[in-house]
């Protein structure tokens, strides 16, 4: 599998030197997929089903399209196996854009990952969203030249995923709510526990490793920075310019917004709001200000409601 | 958490208190205390790699400061545009009134600096662009967003830099662009070579890189940059 060179194995934590002749250019390198969620910082990635609304998107300031079949909402309602998208609608979304498109393959499934990254996508989300393929293992990341984002409910989670080769992390929240609150508590807790481990003393941060269930130099490293190795944006759940704004005060490195888009009464004011909150995202007069005149924001799920097999975020382990 | 809604004249922004994000990993040490008595250099902090270029100016000597309304762009001596997307950028400078005075500052002599993004902000021309999309101009180049190809095109490779001493400089191009073309007021800093295109140009007090020297721990770029703001000639 021509993926699988020797360049992109070096990027393994602890691996040696490139086997790029020196002077060559070298790709899929880990500062090439972390540094392509570095120019995302900032700013809002849209969940989008065609390639009219990718426009939409991208006419509003989104800094990139995650191109799908069904936004989650969708997805909660229709039921059955959510799937990679079809390529020939990716391909749609590509043409009609000129910021990154990033696709959804499901947790495990390689083979969709290896289609993805055939197509040109910019990013793959390893998601939860879709229906899981593997019950044990995630995709081995390391294994391609395109970036992975991927989801965590903690930083246990986080800190595995980066292990198998996540170039960026956000948390999972509850796709297809319209309903912040999982994502408040997944981004708490991941930056919670980060805080947690800056105050650990060396043979403590042993045994945080292990409860972490990561490996030791990733969380040594984590507990000196005081931050991720990689990009932090939060999902799952936000449908006004508050809810952007206040993951990014929680500390977010930039925002998903899924349904809570184009499942609103005006898609593309709403989609330009929660672009400027997510600048200006500490200044509530600007917040009030873009907030105003948006229409219907989407209907919502109260969490009590869902049956715990409803409930995405569980997904991945 | 930054709560004020203006920051105070003439003060910097505290350790660690960026308006994106933190330090990135494992660097903020050598952010040192030098960086205090620094000419003030703003980072436009709409969108994109700010924290990375906040640090590299705080380890060149300078002293960042966030740019996000024109009176903060009155405050700086000098403005990085960094790394981000370029139309989601455009978008916001016109959306919050800083087209005009961020032009008005370039026009009058500021040293500004654009990384990928901010190359594409200071062209001239653009041969494609988004709709609606404009730039800023300041450099006398045609420039032509994502001519590297998409993420999966990205690379990072040596490359000889005018003007920077020692060994090659390790340069990070994601969904870069390049500079189709220069006027004869330009200077073309770097080529690369896998290509043949311009990569790096300097016009006057104006420099720009389809790369992303903000990424890696070489303060090089950045330090000639700062020289710029110090001695404007």
């Amino acid at each position: 599998m021509s993926v699988q060179n020797a360049a992109e194995r070096s990027e393994r934590p602890g691996g040696g030197a490139a086997a790029v002749p020196a002077g060559q250019p070298q790709k899929g390198t880990s500062l090439v997929k972390r540094g392509m969620a570095d120019m995302l910082k900032g700013g809002v990635i849209m969940d989008v089903v065609t390639p009219e609304q990718a426009k939409i998107a991208e006419d509003a300031g989104a800094v990139a399209v995650m191109a799908l079949e069904r936004v989650p909402a969708d997805i909660r309602v229709q039921g059955g196996v959510a799937r990679m998208s079809d390529p020939d609608m990716i391909d749609g979304i590509i043409a009609a854009v000129s910021i990154p498109v990033m696709a959804k393959c499901r947790i495990g499934h390689f083979v969709e990952a290896q289609v993805l990254q055939a197509i040109g996508v910019d990013y793959i989300d390893e998601s939860e969203v879709l229906t899981p393929a593997d019950e044990a293992h995630h995709v081995n990341k390391w294994d391609f030249t395109v970036p992975f984002v991927c989801g965590a409910t903690n930083l246990g989670e986080a800190l595995r995923r980066i292990t198998e080769g996540a170039a960026m992390v956000r948390s999972k929240g509850e796709a297809g709510t319209g309903n912040v609150i999982e994502a408040t508590t997944h981004m708490r807790a991941i930056r919670s526990q980060i805080r947690k481990l800056t105050t650990l003393s060396p043979e403590e941060l042993y045994s945080a490793a292990k409860e972490l269930q990561a490996p030791y130099e990733l969380v040594a490293e984590v507990a000196a920075a005081g931050r991720l190795p990689v990009v932090l944006f939060t999902a799952g759940g936000l449908a006004t310019p508050a809810d952007a704004a206040m993951m990014m005060q929680l500390g977010a490195d930039g925002v998903f917004v899924g349904s809570g888009i184009f499942k609103s009464g005006d898609p593309a004011a709403r989609a330009a709001a929660i672009v400027k909150a997510t600048t200006f995202y500490d200044d509530p007069d600007v917040i009030a200000k873009v907030s105003r005149g948006l229409g219907e924001p989407m209907v919502g799920i109260n969490l009590d409601t869902l049956a715990p097999e409803q409930r995405y975020a569980g997904r991945g382990w | 958490m930054v709560t004020g809604l203006t920051s105070p004249a003439g003060q910097a922004e505290p350790m660690g208190q960026e308006p994106m994000g933190q330090e990135p990993m494992g660097l903020t040490r050598l952010a040192g205390p030098a960086s205090l008595a620094g000419p003030p250099v703003g980072v436009l902090a709409l969108q994109g790699d700010v924290a990375e270029h906040m640090r590299a100016l705080r380890a060149s000597g300078a002293t960042p400061t966030a740019v996000r309304r024109p009176d903060e762009l009155d405050r700086v001596d000098g403005l990085i545009i960094p790394g981000g997307e370029s139309t989601t950028i455009w978008k916001l400078i016109d959306i919050f009134g800083l087209a005009e005075p961020l032009r008005k500052r370039i026009a009058d002599g500021m040293p500004v600096f654009g990384s990928c993004a901010g190359l594409i902000m200071l062209a001239a021309r653009l041969p494609d662009p988004a709709s609606g999309q404009q730039t800023l101009g300041g450099i006398d180049m045609t420039v032509r967003r994502n001519a590297f190809g998409r993420q999966v095109d990205s690379f990072e490779r040596d490359l000889d830099v005018k003007g920077i001493d020692g060994p090659p400089y390790r340069a990070v191009f994601i969904r870069a662009p390049w500079v189709d073309e220069v006027g004869p007021a330009v200077e073309t800093l770097a080529t690369d070579p896998g290509t043949s295109r311009i990569v790096a140009v300097r016009q006057g007090r104006a420099l720009a890189t389809s790369f992303h020297p903000e990424l890696t721990p070489d303060w090089r770029i950045h330090k000639m940059f700062v020289d710029m703001v110090r001695d404007p000639a």
